[in-house]
């Protein structure tokens, strides 16, 4: 049997008797699975492999290696134009992170460990309504809503995508810190007031501490949606504002160059970086 | 039980001090739960549903000839998704362009959820199977690209595919064939980035009932002589449907209004309804028509959801 299972998993009865007379017979063995698995990881990792690669060839023709070099990485660094959307993400990202936790968290203590009151499955819907519609439909009607507001104020600016920005990066910060709040046991909360701590001093030394992973972790999903976010950008984004989808975009259509893959492979590092950090941040820890 | 009881006065509830001292919380309560509610309910609401109004009251106008709409009501958005007007006679004609703009959605939506129900279901069955530390680093594994830019995924899978991409390099070099293959802008090159980007939406659900899956009812199966096959298609599959229809429909839904990889990897000719839509409000300047079929695009997605939350949610709920 070339796919052994975890020891214990399988010693049941009928495994262990089995063993004795013919080669073991794994109940839950499929032939081809364990290898389709890995088409599948390989299906994910391949491109991405790929581009990391590219990102570090020294030869400005993409499909010729010669050697390893971070001259793209430079180069990119002093194209000011990448450099420029590079910066305009990450500022948006960073605000819109920042104001979509504080909205969320906020949020987070008004819907978890609370009996149901009236209104709460709405406020869970409203909450979450950003994840349910296509993001298409989303980036068109907040198109339209923003060119109204900008006719009936004539005020323009940035203020614009981070808000768009903002509301579907909501969900995703609510999530890690709702999930965290209800692991909490409100033991912590009862022995404080118990000791005669008001409310506040309450939620500022037991809740909000015993809150920080939550948080942290729904602020870094928050930062890594937005960072992501290419539709909504893409078509809420007014004159002058490139950001990085917008200029990867126009590089695609005007021609490739090495320095794409190199800012391309910093974004997808920058990502993957978070999320790992997320995991391990919102991870529970096991009995 | 405080918002039923605000309403009525205190003096004639009868209740005792203590109870009338816990209402009083409750409603302060109550209060305190409303403000920490506000931002984000409020930004939702106005950013995120007021718009959506805004689209629906636009695709009930006229368009306006640079952009924008004329505030006068008109159906001929609703109408032009099934007819269009002929030019010379004003009959209503079948809207033939756009009936195939729906199969083709409908269609790669559908190649997509079946690619990656091939490729996930073993996979997904495999990671269940792992001892349980390993799995989560499976998991890990196939959800990471998920969490990454869609942009940057889809030119990275350009890389491979282009005409001087690495696949046809490869098969120049072994002599299989002479020219370069034309793979990108092709249906497969669409089906194939769709499939790549929601594959980790078809593992998640399937994995989740795979997990739970009783291996005493597979083992059953082996001692009625049952084969590996028969075992899978009579006993695994029918245990696990509520996982394939979740996934399925997780997965179907982002595909068929995808914009990114239709608009990258299909090369813009091969139009789709995200594409359309995005379309409508660019080039084409017709806002009311874009805010018809984003609106007919979210009713098929609401469905979806909505058979999703029937079907698959409230039958995890019962176990």
């Amino acid at each position: 049997m070339s796919e052994v299972t975890a020891a214990g998993e399988t010693l049941t009865a009928t495994n262990i008797m089995r063993r004795g007379r013919r080669p073991r017979f794994d109940v839950k063995h499929q032939p081809g699975f364990g290898f389709m698995a890995v088409l599948c990881v390989l299906m994910l990792y391949g491109p991405i492999v790929l581009l990391v690669t590219y990102s570090f060839n020294q030869n400005p023709s993409i499909t010729i290696w010669t050697s390893f070099s971070f001259d793209w990485y430079v180069k990119a660094y002093h194209n000011e134009q990448i450099r420029d959307a590079a910066f305009l993400s990450l500022k948006i990202a960073f605000f819109a992170s920042l104001a979509s936790t504080c909205a969320a968290t906020m949020a987070a203590i008004a819907t978890t460990r609370v009996k149901p009151y009236r209104g709460l499955t709405l406020a869970y819907t409203i909450i979450n309504q950003p994840l349910m519609v296509p993001e298409i439909v989303t980036g068109i009607a907040t198109l339209v809503f923003f060119a109204l507001i900008k006719q009936m104020t004539g005020i323009y600016g940035l203020g614009y995508l981070i808000t768009a920005h903002i509301v579907f990066c909501i969900p995703f910060a609510y999530m890690p810190i709702r999930a965290r709040l209800e692991d909490m046991d409100l033991t912590y909360e009862t022995a404080a007031a118990d000791l005669y701590a008001t409310p506040w001093q309450t939620f500022k030394r037991i809740t909000f501490p015993m809150m920080i992973p939550g948080i942290l972790g729904g602020a870094m999903l928050a930062f890594v949606i937005s960072l992501d976010d290419v539709v909504i950008t893409v078509l809420v984004s007014g004159p002058g504002e490139e950001t990085f989808p917008l200029y990867m975009i126009g590089a695609i259509r005007r021609g490739v160059t090495p320095e794409l893959n190199a800012v391309a492979t910093a974004f997808l590092c920058l990502s993957a970086l978070l999320v790992t950090v997320f995991f391990l941040v919102t991870r529970k820890k096991k009995e | 039980m405080a918002a039923t009881s605000s309403d009525a006065p205190v003096q004639e509830t009868g209740l005792s001090r203590p109870e009338l001292a816990s209402r009083a919380n409750d409603r302060a309560a109550m209060r305190r739960r409303l403000m920490l509610l506000a931002p984000a309910v409020l930004i939702i609401t106005i950013c995120g549903l007021a718009p959506l109004s805004i689209v629906l009251a636009y695709s009930w106008m006229q368009p306006a000839e640079y952009a924008g709409v004329i505030p006068q009501f008109s159906p001929d958005a609703w109408i032009n998704l099934a007819f269009e007007r002929d030019l010379f006679s004003d009959e209503l004609l079948p809207n033939f362009a756009y009936y195939s703009i729906y199969a083709r959605s409908i269609m790669m939506a559908g190649m997509t959820t079946l690619l990656a129900l091939a490729v996930g279901f073993p996979t997904s069955y495999f990671i269940a199977t792992r001892a349980p530390h390993r799995r989560n680093l499976w998991l890990f594994l196939i959800t990471i690209p998920f969490w990454t830019n869609l942009l940057i995924r889809t030119f990275a899978i350009m890389l491979i595919l282009r005409d001087e991409g690495v696949l046809n390099v490869i098969l120049l070099k072994l002599g299989i064939i002479d020219t370069p293959l034309q793979l990108l802008f092709t249906n497969w090159a669409v089906s194939y980035g769709l499939a790549y980007a929601y594959l980790p939406l078809m593992v998640m659900p399937l994995y989740a009932s795979m997990e739970k899956l009783d291996f005493r009812l597979v083992e059953a199966g082996y001692d009625l002589y049952a084969s590996r096959f028969q075992v899978l298609r009579r006993v695994i599959i029918p245990l696990v449907k509520p996982g394939i229809v979740a996934g399925s429909i997780l997965c179907f839904i982002p595909a068929i209004g995808d914009y990114v990889i239709t608009s990258q990897l299909g090369g813009g000719k091969r139009m789709m309804l995200g594409t359309l839509i995005a379309m409508q409000f660019g080039p084409a300047r017709n806002w009311p028509q874009g805010s018809a079929i984003a609106l007919g695009l979210m009713i098929i997605v609401l469905i979806a959801l909505f058979i999703y939350a029937k079907k698959v949610v409230a039958r995890s709920n019962m176990r």
